[in-house]
């Protein structure tokens, strides 16, 4: 039942602004939505919020299982959300609260004083003082009453053991040191490639391009032996010297963005003087700006994500690990603890996961540029 | 080689002294690439070449030496080794069809015009992608437990009384790690997208005045305009999925659990070089990976011709 300009305004708001001034250029090429499709937008749209709740579901089992307390995770037949027994004090003891069926076909909420395998002896919580009732059947049988209680200090505990400041300062301090490195040797190499032309340019372009489909396992054992000889292993120095000297991923998301800035600026800085270093800082540089975010975002994430570099390198070393390492490292010590298990798995996620969502527009235009113009 | 200008007196035909002088601007600026992939890409592949043909290992007993082709003969007797390249192409054969359908069926649903708030929904189905796949692999590993799960809660309620152990059970084992792959279809998803946004309007008006339907304009028009992000993804997917062992390592330790079906190639590839120290035999497995790889990348480029559409020169 949306009205044209509600829909118009909606399409507005859901096509992201593209920065290239081709793709800019060329415009969205979703048609307009017409009258009568109420149906269809109910059903599609029904369609995308079943299939979300499904992917992002182990997300919130996540969240649930992290405010479990243990003893809840590992008895049957407790409720799916985090909860504790009822119990009531008595004779100084705290007695579980149980749903007991009587012969008279009521059911009570009693407290169970005396557990036996035939039978039990309950206390009844509204008259404490009156006899304690027998009841005859096994009591494992019968149900809890459950009260809500989210187990908060599971997270306190993890940032404990796993010594969570320690692995964040490492993660934060490997991440923003491989950026920096990332940015400085890309944003070089994307301007050698997009704005000079020289013999083999293209040749090496593609050499840079095929990298990426080069597996890791074809190289790594004679760089590893190199950084084991240069002492670099249990450092973080095999993660972070290589990120100064360019990534083909980057350098292509750049060089595809500096192409579409009109060279007009370049040659008017160099009719001016501008050096090629001057040109590139400040004409390339300042109208390239989103690229740079763009590839920033995606470098810090892939560093705080990466497992299989801090794997080789770091292991020897508990103090200088990043967090993604630290999680597996949890996980094989208090395995048998999922309460604990998903509550650090939260706090290894969560900030990758506002960074996202703080700064998605450039995710989505980073990529754009590498799709298209592929 | 002809020069295009005869204007030109000088020998080199294509750079007159201030090209030369700009083209060597380039040369700088690429140079940190260059340093790169030399120390890093180019040296370390040719040693690995080496490597082959040698006895290298970490604590070196015997005396370095040249030992011909005695590794590529053990490669083929090696019965892990196969072994492993048939767990590999197991889960490839299921993975590689969902890596590259779902994100595509993903991006079509986020593109359509009938979809309310697919601002929300793009951003939301990306989400997961940022996930660190350790993370990951320990939400989906109680995601996928047997008896507190709640895919098989869900499929209990649905009714099947008896869901499988998805990740104890050597069968259910390749849907299993499927299923936690799934977080990562964020990346597909938004390239896919982009390649919509990039399709021309007025060839669906044109299907449109044709009477073509939905399903008609899907089939000739998104796909044949698709190709080519498809194609880019297919290899892409390809030489991710022949080098996956990562989930595995975690969620079994590196022990091949259940039953040996976690066994994948590059575990065994990567157990040669850290656990066993043959970095020789390692070495020659990897040259292996990388034959692979290669020669299935240019099968692809190959079939491209008769399926990928390029429209215009200009792209």
């Amino acid at each position: 039942m949306a009205g044209v300009s509600a829909a118009d305004l909606q399409d507005l708001t859901a096509r992201p602004r593209l920065f290239g001034r081709r793709r800019a250029a060329a415009g969205g090429s979703r048609p307009p939505r017409e009258r009568g499709d109420s149906t269809r937008s109910f059903v599609l749209t029904l369609i995308a919020i079943v299939g979300l709740a499904l992917f992002l579901s182990p997300m919130l089992r996540s969240v649930v299982y992290a405010v479990k307390s243990t003893d809840q995770i590992t008895q049957a037949g407790t409720p799916l959300w985090p909860a504790d027994p009822v119990t009531f004090s008595y004779q100084g003891k705290e007695l579980p609260l149980l749903l007991v069926p009587l012969p008279d076909g009521s059911i009570r909420q009693l407290a169970l004083f005396e557990p036996g395998r035939k039978s039990s002896t309950f206390v009844d919580p509204a008259a404490p003082d009156a006899a304690p009732i027998t009841w005859q059947g096994s009591w494992r049988t019968l149900d809890h009453i459950w009260q809500f209680a989210p187990h908060w200090e599971n997270f306190a505990k993890v940032w404990d053991l796993i010594d969570y400041p320690r692995l964040l300062f490492n993660t934060l301090a490997i991440a923003i040191i491989s950026t920096i490195g990332t940015l400085l040797s890309c944003t070089l190499v994307a301007y050698g490639f997009a704005r000079f032309r020289f013999p083999g340019r293209s040749f090496l372009f593609t050499l840079l391009i095929a990298t990426i489909f080069l597996p890791t396992a074809v190289t790594i054992i004679p760089t590893y032996t190199i950084f084991q000889k240069l002492g670099w292993v249990g450092t973080w120095l095999p993660l972070l010297v290589p990120t100064f000297f360019a990534n083909a991923y980057d350098v292509f998301l750049m060089r595809q963005y500096f192409m579409t800035i009109p060279t007009e600026m370049d040659e008017a800085a160099a009719i001016d003087g501008a050096g090629p270093f001057r040109t590139l800082i400040s004409v390339i540089l300042p109208q390239a700006w989103p690229v740079v975010i763009a590839v920033a975002i995606f470098h810090l994430v892939y560093a705080w994500n990466d497992f299989f570099g801090p794997l080789i390198y770091l292991s020897s070393n508990p103090d200088i690990q990043t967090i993604a390492l630290g999680l597996q490292r949890f996980n094989g010590v208090h395995y048998r603890d999922p309460g604990l298990i998903q509550a650090g798995t939260l706090m290894t996620l969560i900030i990758p996961v506002i960074a996202f969502l703080f700064t998605q527009r450039f995710f989505t235009r980073g990529i754009v540029i590498t799709g298209v113009d592929k | 080689m002809t020069a295009p200008s005869a204007a030109r007196s000088r020998s080199r035909p294509r750079f007159s002294g201030l090209a030369w002088r700009r083209a060597r601007w380039g040369y700088v600026f690429i140079a940190p690439w260059i340093i790169g992939f030399l120390a890093f890409t180019a040296l370390p592949m040719i040693a690995t070449l080496a490597f082959t043909f040698t006895n290298v290992n970490l604590n070196q007993a015997e005396p370095l030496q040249f030992v011909g082709l005695r590794n590529y003969q053990t490669l083929v007797s090696d019965q892990r080794t196969w072994d492993s390249l048939a767990v590999t192409l197991k889960f490839a054969l299921l993975a590689l069809p969902v890596g590259v359908c779902l994100p595509f069926v993903v991006a079509l649903l986020l593109h359509s015009r009938h979809l309310r708030g697919s601002g929300a929904f793009r951003v939301l189905f990306f989400l997961p992608y940022v996930v660190p796949f350790v993370a990951g692999v320990f939400v989906w590993q109680g995601m996928l437990s047997a008896d507190t799960g709640w895919v098989n809660g869900l499929l209990k309620f649905l009714g099947i009384s008896h869901p499988p152990d998805w990740l104890q059970d050597p069968t259910w084992i390749y849907p299993g790690l499927v299923i936690m792959g799934l977080w990562g279809i964020g990346g597909g998803m938004i390239i896919y997208l982009a390649g919509l946004k990039g399709i021309p309007s007025d060839l669906y008006e044109a299907a449109k005045i044709d009477g073509a339907g939905a399903f008609a304009t899907l089939r000739h028009i998104t796909i044949p305009m698709m190709s080519p992000v498809i194609f880019f993804t297919i290899v892409l997917g390809v030489v991710d999925v022949l080098q996956y062992f990562l989930v595995p390592l975690v969620l079994k330790n590196g022990t091949g659990e259940p039953g040996g079906s976690t066994n994948f190639f590059n575990l065994y590839l990567y157990q040669n070089f850290f656990t066993f120290q043959n970095m020789s035999y390692g070495a020659t497995l990897a040259w292996l990976l990388f034959a692979i790889s290669l020669g299935l990348t240019l099968l692809l480029f190959r079939s491209a011709r008769h399926w990928v559409y390029y429209a215009g020169e200009a792209r």
